[in-house]
């Protein structure tokens, strides 16, 4: 199973109080820009909301450190002591979940923490579970695959 | 499985505490001198004039070997260097590509300078330490091991044991175990090592090891080129190993760190939706070019005879890309997209002294599938990917050894060869396996392998001294520049890339310019002027990358999609844009276009000037054998006939009709040799050296160059003097 932010722009009124919970969290500021999750306006009074999906796990294969890693609950981490900043997961990320601030040298993303979820005023974020995908193997697949080249 | 090590089972002979050192802008300004003759280990300052004229890399390379070595100095002399360096911009995380090392020495094979590049994890970590280049000097009366420790700043020489593997597959394996300080220490360790066919042969390599988590298991990459292995080896250095803990963005200090971020996350979002769609580097490597060159007849093909052949799709990218085991990102560096570093796991070996066992082969890339695979006429993967591991593991260089085997199966098809004189192998096109047995009897140092070992330069003196062959056959086949043998492409037919290959400081090494499409297939410098020019501007631009410690492949091994409206897109410009706010963003100084050049333009007159030191550098060094520059037998004539034909009756003026074809290749060759020459004229022009090749005194004041050590050599070329 894979645990995630399940996301309702149709619900979101751009208030803002999921990025300011979610930047004062973790980078003690409140600042959209180091906010885990993403609220860009859509026009026409409408917001679109960006977190990661723990789903693609493409930034897992990616990390040349093997920083990025998925946990128990089908969550993806980063391990802040082995990550050297080379932003190669930011690249690869396909819905910029995978987040920078300048000069600051590891990224982030959403956790699945559940912290926004209980002060949004609007109930437009959920902490949800889907089951895992090809997709979702993939990585853990190929990596499975190199490891039986262990020369151990 | 080998025996396991700790550092504790080695003797240590010293044991010097010089400290870290914080970097500053991309230079920690100090150079660390390792003795191990005199087993003197000290710190060298590195001055601002250091800096401004040499930049870093090569360039610091050079410098510390002219100072550390004489005009009579030879390859085998102990004050004859190793210098490890690796450039202001190396060890960054964020561009891809910036994880290269420079290795320069005086080259058993030429005599004079060889620079070799090379990725893994020893120069940055080097750097780590606050060590802009590492000298290793002397020789060791016993194998040594010298071990690094950039977090510690400690130096420690260690004796190495009588039996620890020599092989660098075991080898690294074993010393990068014995350093680390646990499991999760593993990647913290990088080894510089070679192998026992080093001992014996004149082209060995350095493997620059890096421990690969996925795989939990040591890789290699190659400073292949020119000897270097053989240099380590004469030292008594089992290895070198290197170690830091603690990788993380922006050790260098840039003066600008966000905007290193924002050039190098420009270029991996590049990378990313490019590649798949231009070069495929992320799944093939430098494999790609398989059927690329032997789509356009420049595929080395039996002795760089033909330049294509039929059997040319049964060693194409598609064949290695089901092969490469990993599917996965596979870098040389952390933070390089363009992860070209690929790899066959649980490869079983069919030959040799590990027969049976199942390996990692790091590769092939391209020079390697093409050199130990085409060239030798070996269609069989399997073949090339035994070559390619062995020779890696015996520390030989894949270009060199494909070149070389290519050069004894010609000289075995014309019988000039027999089994008598291989000490029986059988070396007929397409026998790997005979190809395998040189390279084993080169680690054993024993039979024939021994003599092959010595490279196609000694090989054709020796075959027409001792087996009466065709001294002018020999000297036509034999693809060597200064005694190093020529890389992977069909140079023949461009002009420009003969001057490419030849024209070169070190010897005929792709790495300088790569001007066949240019040249021979979009005719785009079709003047000998425009030739000089490229032959200017790509050899200096392509330096550069020499003085920061980065690698040329994502220059352009990836593409902006809109390169191609800008002028001149063989360039690159966007690229050269992005190098520039690099370079500026982690050193904070200023750069443009012409500074960029101009920086390299320093360094490689000095490098020139340098091989006129050693007695080389000279216009008569510097023509390719003809093999390179036309069709040497009528045979190869015929095979591109019309082409040949074509051109005699446009740009030779002479009509090919009635004529026999030994005539036509004479005809044909008198041209091309008189083309060669009028090319070399324009260049030297261009590069502001005599018409005998020597940089002039007016040129490197122009250039800030003219120290008086610098002068004293020229001016005594000039004279007649030396």
């Amino acid at each position: 199973m894979i645990k995630y932010l399940k996301l309702y722009d149709d619900k979101c009124v751009g208030c803002m109080t999921c990025t300011a919970t979610c930047s004062r969290l973790y980078a003690k500021v409140d600042d959209p820009a180091k906010s885990r999750i993403q609220v860009l306006p859509a026009g026409s009074g409408r917001f679109h909301l960006v977190a990661c999906d723990q789903e693609c796990r493409k930034c897992v294969a990616e990390c040349p450190v093997q920083a990025i890693t998925v946990n128990g609950q089908g969550v993806v981490m980063i391990n802040k002591n082995l990550c050297v900043g080379c932003l190669a997961c930011v690249a690869v990320c396909p819905i910029d979940a995978m987040r920078f601030f300048p000069a600051e040298s590891v990224p982030f993303k959403c956790v699945a923490c559940s912290a926004c979820v209980k002060t949004c005023p609007k109930d437009a974020l959920e902490i949800a579970e889907k089951a895992d995908s090809p997709q979702s193997r993939e990585y853990l697949e190929l990596a499975a695959a190199v490891q039986q080249g262990g020369r151990k | 499985m080998s025996k396991t090590f700790s550092k504790n089972d080695f003797k240590l002979i010293s044991e010097t505490k010089l400290g870290t050192r914080p970097i500053h802008r991309g230079y920690a300004m100090r150079s660390l001198y390792v003795n191990v003759g005199t087993r003197e280990v000290k710190d060298k300052p590195v001055s601002e004039a250091m800096k401004k004229h040499f930049v870093g890399g090569k360039g610091f390379g050079l410098r510390l070997l002219w100072d550390g070595t004489k005009a009579s100095t030879k390859w085998n002399d102990p004050e004859n260097e190793i210098v490890i360096a690796m450039g202001p911009v190396c060890g960054n995380t964020n561009y891809p590509g910036s994880g290269k090392s420079l290795v320069v020495s005086l080259s058993p094979m030429t005599g004079v300078p060889i620079d070799s590049n090379v990725g893994g994890y020893f120069g940055p970590y080097l750097k780590f330490g606050g060590w802009d280049a590492l000298e290793l000097q002397g020789k060791s009366d016993r194998e040594v091991i010298v071990y690094i420790d950039s977090n510690e700043g400690l130096v420690q020489l260690y004796e190495a044991p009588a039996d620890i593997e020599q092989d660098t597959h075991l080898l690294a394996e074993q010393l990068t175990h014995a350093f680390a300080k646990d499991e999760k220490d593993l990647q913290s360790v990088a080894v510089v090592s070679a192998g026992r066919g080093a001992d014996h042969s004149p082209m060995g390599l350095l493997n620059f090891s890096l421990y690969d988590k996925r795989r939990q298991g040591v890789r290699v990459k190659q400073a292949g080129r020119g000897g270097i292995g053989t240099v380590l080896r004469d030292k008594k250095i089992r290895a070198v190993v290197g170690r830091f803990a603690g990788v993380s963005q922006n050790l260098n200090d840039a003066a600008d760190p966000a905007a290193v971020q924002r050039v190098g996350l420009k270029l991996h979002r590049e990378i990313i939706v490019n590649d798949d769609k231009q070069c495929k580097m992320r799944r093939q490597g430098t494999a790609h070019l398989m059927e690329v060159m032997n789509d356009y007849d420049l595929l080395p093909t039996k002795n760089h005879k033909y330049g294509q052949d039929p059997r040319g799709p049964e060693i194409a990218s598609w064949v290695w890309e089901k092969l490469f085991s990993q599917k996965l990102p596979d870098g040389c560096w952390f933070g390089c997209t363009m992860a070209c570093a690929h790899a066959v796991d649980h490869f079983e070996l069919k030959t040799g002294p590990y027969k049976g066992t199942k390996v990692c082969v790091d590769g092939p890339e391209y020079e390697t599938a093409a050199g130990v695979g085409s060239n030798l006429y070996v269609y069989d993967p399997h073949g090339i990917l035994e070559l390619n591991f062995y020779c890696d593991t015996y520390g030989i260089d894949t270009i060199s050894f494909g070149t070389m085997t290519g050069f004894l199966m010609e000289c075995w098809e014309h019988g000039i060869l027999n089994k008598e004189r291989t000490d029986g192998i059988d070396l007929s096109w397409g026998n790997w396996e005979g190809a395998a047995q040189i390279l084993h009897d080169m680690a054993d140092g024993k039979r024939f392998g021994v003599l092959a070992g010595k490279g196609v330069k000694y090989l054709a003196e020796y075959f027409a001294k001792e087996y009466g062959a065709d001294a002018q056959f020999m000297k036509d086949i034999a693809l060597h520049g200064k005694g190093l043998e020529q890389s992977e492409y069909i140079s023949k037919e461009s002009l420009a890339q003969q001057g490419g290959y030849y024209l070169t400081n070190k010897g005929p090494q792709h790495d300088e310019a790569w001007l066949i499409f240019m040249d021979m297939v979009n005719n785009r410098i079709p003047s000998f002027e425009n030739k000089a020019e490229a032959l200017h501007y790509f050899p200096m631009f392509r330096t550069w990358f020499g003085l920061q410690g980065l690698c040329k492949l994502p220059w352009n091994d990836v593409e902006p999609a809109d390169n191609a409206k800008w002028p001149e897109p063989n360039k690159v410009p966007e690229h050269v844009d992005n190098y520039r706010e690099l370079y500026t963003a982690i050193t904070g100084e200023p750069l443009d276009w012409p500074g960029l050049i101009r920086m390299s333009e320093k360094v490689y007159n000095f490098q020139r000037v340098f091989n006129v030191r050693q007695g080389g550098g000279q216009r008569k060094d510097d023509y390719p054998p003809y093999r390179a520059m036309g069709p040497v037998l009528e045979d190869e004539y015929v095979a591109r006939g019309e082409r040949y034909d074509k051109q005699m009756k446009e740009k030779i003026g002479i009509d090919p009709a009635g004529k026999s074809v030994a005539e036509k290749v004479k005809i044909t060759r008198e041209f091309r040799l008189k083309q060669y020459d009028s090319l070399i004229d324009a260049v030297f022009k261009r590069r502001g050296w005599t018409s005998d090749g020597c940089p002039t005194p007016e040129h490197l004041k122009e250039l800030e160059m003219d120290f008086p050590e610098v002068l004293a050599v020229v001016n005594d070329r000039i004279a007649g003097k030396a």
